[in-house]
């Protein structure tokens, strides 16, 4: 893997990705597909998860990602991509909300 | 997403070459079109709006949804000759987002102490551009008015389509440059693109004002790009 001076390897989720499908690890991505209202990070954000929970990048401030892992898991285990939505409006909102009042649609898919 | 896709698409980042991963949130196939890539019909006009301007985001294409996702590279700034803007123009440009560079091979400017925490190559430009080169997400701005330091690196930039070219100097040593890098080939085309005299006009005095004014055209031409040239991307 040639280094790159333009991208940090070290925090950047997809190179991340790419490493640990390389050290036989199983991977799901994470991607931020839509918001609504304020939302803490952008349309296309990645997080990372492997098959022991392990996570790098972001999809919110972190206030959905524990969601977001463990549905991965199981995304890795069934190997069937999810779409989660996140908001105060929703049901959960009181468990994993937004506090920033806006709301977030997240797929979930296995890599590989 | 296949692993393959994954790699091609890092291979591009690292490169700073655009890409757009398309995924179908129906079936979750996905496929990876690289900047240049020929793509037709609805699809193609919504990858080259994505490459324009950088947003990712669902679009329903005959039935079905799909995500654009689009890995632009960073903006970055590369700025010839360690002078007194630049030393204003490096940290207001790293704020604004836009990573700099400097290049000075006159080490009597090029020094540490007047450039703290600033990516800087005591060097000639040739060195440093043949190490790395210039792309289309990057601006040069020339501020030596040193036709030895300024006209190499700005016939590059023009070569390279950088996004962002700009020129210090008045008009009339802008004219006796435009002599020079007509003679090196440049074409009357690429002339007109450069940014001469530098910066937006705020009446900047000081060299502080000028980076303002520097830094303001270099955000503009950034965030109009390929405007002018729309669906050429595709």
């Amino acid at each position: 893997m040639e280094a790159s001076a333009y991208i940090d390897e070290a925090r950047d989720p997809l190179i991340i990705a790419e490493g640990w499908v390389k050290d036989g690890r199983e991977v799901a991505l994470a991607t931020v597909v839509e918001t609504w209202g304020s939302a803490p990070r952008p349309v296309g954000s990645h997080l990372v998860i492997d098959g022991e929970g392990n996570f790098q990048g972001s999809v919110s401030g972190g206030c959905v990602e524990g969601a977001v892992v463990t549905e991965a898991i199981d995304v890795i285990g069934t190997g069937k991509a999810r779409m989660l939505e996140f908001g105060v409006a929703d049901e959960t909102a009181w468990r994993v909300g937004l506090s920033c009042g806006g709301r977030i649609r997240v797929y979930v898919e296995r890599l590989g | 997403m296949d692993t393959k896709i994954l790699e091609k698409l890092n291979a591009e980042r690292r490169a700073r070459r655009a890409a757009i991963v398309v995924t179908d949130m129906g079936d979750g196939g996905a496929r990876l079109i690289r900047q240049g890539d020929a793509v037709e019909g609805e699809l193609g006009e919504a990858v080259a709006k994505a490459l324009r301007t950088g947003k990712s985001g669902l679009v329903e294409i005959d039935g079905r949804t799909l995500f654009l996702n689009a890995h632009l590279p960073n903006p970055r700034l590369v700025v010839i000759g360690a002078v007194h803007i630049s030393q204003a123009l490096g940290p207001m440009a790293k704020i604004a987002g836009y990573p700099v560079e400097i290049i000075d091979p006159r080490t009597a400017f090029a020094t540490p102490d007047r450039f703290p925490e600033i990516v800087l190559h005591a060097e000639w430009p040739e060195d440093v551009l043949k190490r790395q080169p210039l792309d289309a997400y990057t601006a040069l701005a020339a501020v030596t008015h040193d036709p030895k330091v300024d006209d190499m690196p700005l016939k590059a930039a023009l070569d390279a389509g950088c996004f962002y070219v700009g020129a210090l100097g008045s008009r009339k040593t802008h004219a006796k440059r435009v002599e020079r890098l007509l003679a090196m080939g440049v074409t009357a085309e690429q002339i007109e693109s450069i940014h001469s005299p530098i910066g937006i006009d705020i009446g900047a005095a000081s060299p502080a004002e000028i980076a303002v004014a520097v830094l303001a055209e270099v955000v503009r031409a950034y965030r109009s790009r390929g405007l002018e040239a729309k669906g050429a991307a595709a």
